[in-house]
């Protein structure tokens, strides 16, 4: 039996699973399971005795809840994160970050404007103007370091009081205390490859088969995955996760919603000398915005012990089918305003991962017949604020509170029951006021930079009240949005060329045919991609398990030219081989799911060529 | 007929080496920049001994596996989330410090302690397994001090294999040089196999070895006793990293030969 008859379900009645029932089974470890996980087990253990934590499974026992996580550690997340942490300290009210390594207060804030030192930014005309009168006027508008700091934070982006994290820290945190408490089990290197369906309501979930070639089909040692049945099924398993995909592909969204914007994270953690010429004080945050190119935000946060974690976004309503992220991280760090601070560190840890900026509008079914949807798979991102992280916690505090109330009262995991209480809850709570507020906030992006600028500030000044709505095209399409000039066609052809001739990165080589300056490799904070993913992602996968990327038809690849999804891919996973189609190597895959979101080629004019399943390893620094 | 066995496998937890690992000078002596933040995985060699140690427990009706651990409760917890899905054990956990420059003596006596107060351990079943150059910075001395300690004279150390004969008697497969092994063929235990990589993969995860493990491991966990370590005048003078260096090239089209050769000239390069 191959992967693709396995994730159909066809194919699969000789094959005798393993087959285990519990109480409540989970697809995913994050902020958002983390609060789910934390709000049941503390109830749990201020009253254990209580006759609604009782097993329906295995009476006499304790309600058996089963976690599955497919990164081989729990602290092998990725993030930025500077968050105001509203919902993690309605869980800890007494947080104090010195309890979490990498974790600080947030003292400062700045918005930068970022202008053109290296000359090859994709800039359109009137920001060029803009950039040329500034560059001028130099200090007297503003301008040190090719940055031009805005006089305040707005208030939607502004995140004082709040933290700055290591994602990656603090589930580990989070987890320590979940499994020191004994209601939960929490297991890593375990991915979940599917739901499992009766009718319309999920039943339970099957777990990635083992001992499989890359093709997924299974020589000597095969295991076959185990199904997990359970009363109530809680995905959490982030945006580009299997299970999520799978009820969205089989149960659909709700009417008029999609999940069409994204954009791929990448950043970098270093850490700085101990004699900086400039150092920065822990708890500083700056968002940036304007370079390397208009489309691509920034960040720059400051832990303490000198560590700093800086970062960009380059997202789907970036209308340039050559769109990358490593290289441009590295032009990133090496502006002036940044290289000032940072020149002179050791990259300690790189990682990378798609974020769903739908929203509101990518909002899912949270809740139906045995299951609900919790984080950023449920849509609980807020792109006007830009943040995600207590949004999910929150998420999942407010479904560890229906649960409660269901056991309690005895009732079960129906969709009326969820919707009574879990999506009631959403619903009135200030994640739900946020995702309305920001739900158009950033519409105004697939027409252009300044506009989307402009309908992102209208809507964060008016709380979402004046914003400029505009249609969001699936992300297949928006890669050919914007018309693409002769010149930039010729050079990603050349670029191509290039790659097939030599093997050189495709990025690398896109950004030098655009005339971007060579990276000066340093062997200790500029490092070749391949090198970050070694040193600083740790990237590995263990064998066994059939490859997670498939091209659906390769047909429709032979026919691109443009092998976008080979430029975004974080970890250099896939690559052109020397016919010119792509190739997947799991080694290297960081999970990010870009390819997802980057594939011009479609079938069906709605999603790309390209399926991202359910897959072991990945990223494995601890530090993102 | 076949002997059930009583193995008890000895396994600390070290850094995971895929992460940065830098050593410094504190004030408790060397140890390794921000060691409790760094993922833990239980040591490779003794990883190894484990996989072993439940391979001839299938092998031999009515053998049962214990795994002493000696490292603080919370790394401990976080590295059986991993480790409890590969095979079936009971965990004995010893609250304790880690750090890679613990006195090997100091280890030794509390492992022997925890070992030889096992409730149900049949002595004259007992094979001592361990990673044979473990806790001991590669000095190998840490295992046999434990079997010294417990007064088990039948030690074997750089271990590949371990074939149990229908008579009873086992045969042993050690390391030796010239990548050679030696052959011992040992009477029966009580023995100590002080284990090098062995000759078996790595386990797949199973669940429901997870949560039977689980089970019994979390309360093992709560109850852990706690260990204090003497320095017995250990003193480390210095201490370093042996120096690297680093060269990465993607290349798909050579063949295992030229990569082998390429290596061994870079390697000879001055």
């Amino acid at each position: 039996m191959n992967a693709i008859a396995q994730a159909d379900g066809v194919g699969d009645g000789d094959l005798e699973r393993p087959t285990i029932d519990v109480d409540i089974v989970c697809a995913g470890f994050g902020p958002a399971m983390g609060g789910f996980l934390t709000t049941l087990s503390r109830a749990w253990s201020q009253n254990p005795g209580d006759p609604a934590f009782e097993s329906k499974v295995m009476p006499g026992m304790p309600l058996q809840v089963m976690c599955y996580e497919r990164a081989d550690d729990l602290a092998a997340g990725v993030s930025g994160v500077v968050t105001r942490a509203r919902g993690i300290r309605t869980s800890f009210p007494d947080l104090q970050p010195e309890e979490i390594p990498m974790a600080v207060n947030v003292r400062q804030e700045r918005v930068l404007y970022l202008l053109d030192p290296a000359g090859a930014s994709r800039r359109p005309l009137g920001l060029r103007f803009a950039d040329a009168v500034l560059r001028r006027l130099g200090r007297l508008a503003g301008v040190n370091n090719y940055a031009l700091e805005l006089p305040w934070t707005p208030a939607f982006l502004h995140k004082g009081g709040g933290l700055i994290m290591s994602i990656g820290q603090f589930n580990q945190w989070v987890s320590s205390q979940l499994m020191a408490n004994g209601l939960v089990q929490i297991w890593p290197g375990m991915p979940v490859s599917q739901p499992l369906f009766a009718d319309r309501s999920v039943t339970g979930l099957r777990l990635a088969d083992q001992g499989v070639e890359p093709d997924g089909e299974p020589p000597d040692g095969f295991v076959a995955g185990m199904d997990v049945r359970a009363r109530l099924t809680v995905v959490g398993d982030g945006p580009v996760g299997a299970v999520g995909q799978a009820i969205n592909e089989r149960l659909g969204m709700p009417k008029g919603n999609a999940r069409s914007e994204w954009a791929l994270g990448m950043k970098f953690v270093i850490e700085l000398p101990e004699a900086c010429e400039a150092p920065l004080e822990p708890g500083t945050v700056w968002h940036t915005i304007g370079y390397p190119e208009p489309e691509i935000f920034g960040f720059l946060y400051a832990h303490p012990d000198r560590l700093v974690s800086v970062g960009i976004f380059v997202p789907s309503w970036m209308h340039d089918p050559a769109r990358t992220a490593y290289r441009y991280l590295q032009h990133y760090i090496q502006h002036p305003d940044l290289w000032r601070h940072l020149k002179d560190g050791t990259l300690r840890s790189w990682g990378a991962k798609s974020l769903d900026e739908s929203g509101k509008r990518g909002e899912p079914f949270l809740c139906g017949e045995q299951y609900a949807r919790i984080g950023e798979g449920s849509g609980s991102t807020n792109m006007l604020t830009g943040s995600g992280v207590d949004e999910a916690w929150a998420t999942g505090m407010q479904l560890g509170e229906a649960v409660l109330q269901l056991l309690r009262q005895n009732k079960p995991f129906t969709q009326e029951n969820l919707i009574a209480t879990y999506e009631v809850r959403r619903r009135a709570s200030w994640v739900e006021d946020g995702a309305l507020r920001a739900a158009h906030g950033r519409d105004g992006f697939q027409r252009g930079f300044i506009r989307g600028l402009l309908g992102m500030a209208l809507a964060g000044i008016t709380n979402g009240v004046l914003t400029l709505n505009g249609e969001i095209p699936p992300a297949t399409r928006q890669l050919r949005q914007g018309a693409s000039r002769k010149s930039e066609r010729v050079a990603r052809k050349a670029a191509t060329a290039l790659v097939l001739e030599d093997g050189r990165p495709l990025h690398d080589a896109l950004l030098s045919a655009r005339g971007w300056p060579e990276i000066p490799l340093d062997g200790r904070l500029l490092i070749s991609q391949q090198d970050a993913l070694l040193l600083g992602g740790k990237v590995q996968a263990v064998p066994g398990f059939a490859d997670h990327v498939v091209f659906k038809d390769m047909r429709l690849c032979a026919r691109c030219d443009d092998h976008t999804c080979v430029a975004m891919c974080s970890g250099q996973a896939i690559t052109l081989r020397a016919d010119g189609l792509p190739t997947f190597e799991r080694e290297k895959c960081a999970h990010c799911g870009a390819c997802l979101w980057n594939c011009g080629a479609s079938a069906d004019g709605e999603h790309g060529n390209i399926e991202f399943r359910a897959g072991v390893g990945g990223l494995h620094s601890v530090e993102n | 007929m076949q002997m059930a066995f009583h193995i008890v496998v000895c396994a600390g937890i070290v850094p995971d080496p895929l992460q940065t690992l830098e050593p410094l000078i504190g004030a408790n002596g060397p140890g390794l920049r921000n060691e409790m933040v760094l993922p833990a995985v239980l040591d490779p060699w003794a990883a190894s001994a484990l996989y072993e140690a439940a391979a001839l427990c299938a092998k031999c009706a009515g053998s049962k596996v214990w795994l002493v651990s000696l490292g603080p409760k919370s790394k401990l917890q976080q590295v059986m989330m991993t480790v409890a899905q590969k095979v079936s054990f009971e965990l004995v956990p010893v609250d304790g410090p880690i750090g890679g420059f613990a006195d090997a003596h100091a280890t030794a006596a509390a492992l022997a302690q925890t070992i030889a107060s096992l409730p149900g351990l049949d002595r004259q079943r007992l094979l001592l397994f361990g990673g044979w150059e473990s806790a001991s910075r590669g000095a190998g001395v840490t295992l046999q001090l434990v079997g010294e300690r417990l007064g088990i004279t039948d030690q074997f150390q750089g271990v590949d294999e371990i074939d149990v004969r229908e008579d009873g008697f086992f045969e042993v497969l050690e390391r030796v040089e010239g990548g050679k092994h030696q052959v011992s063929v040992c009477a029966g235990p009580p023995a100590v196999l002080g284990w090098a990589t062995g000759s078996l993969p790595e386990p797949r995860n199973s669940p429901q070895i997870g949560m039977a493990n689980m089970r019994a491991m979390m309360p093992a966990l709560q109850k852990a006793a706690s260990v204090k370590l003497d320095a017995n005048g250990l003193r480390y003078v210095s201490v370093a990293l042996p120096t690297q260096q680093r060269a990465t090239r993607v290349m798909k089209e050579m063949t295992t030969d030229e990569i082998a050769r390429e290596l061994v000239a870079w390697i000879g390069a001055e």
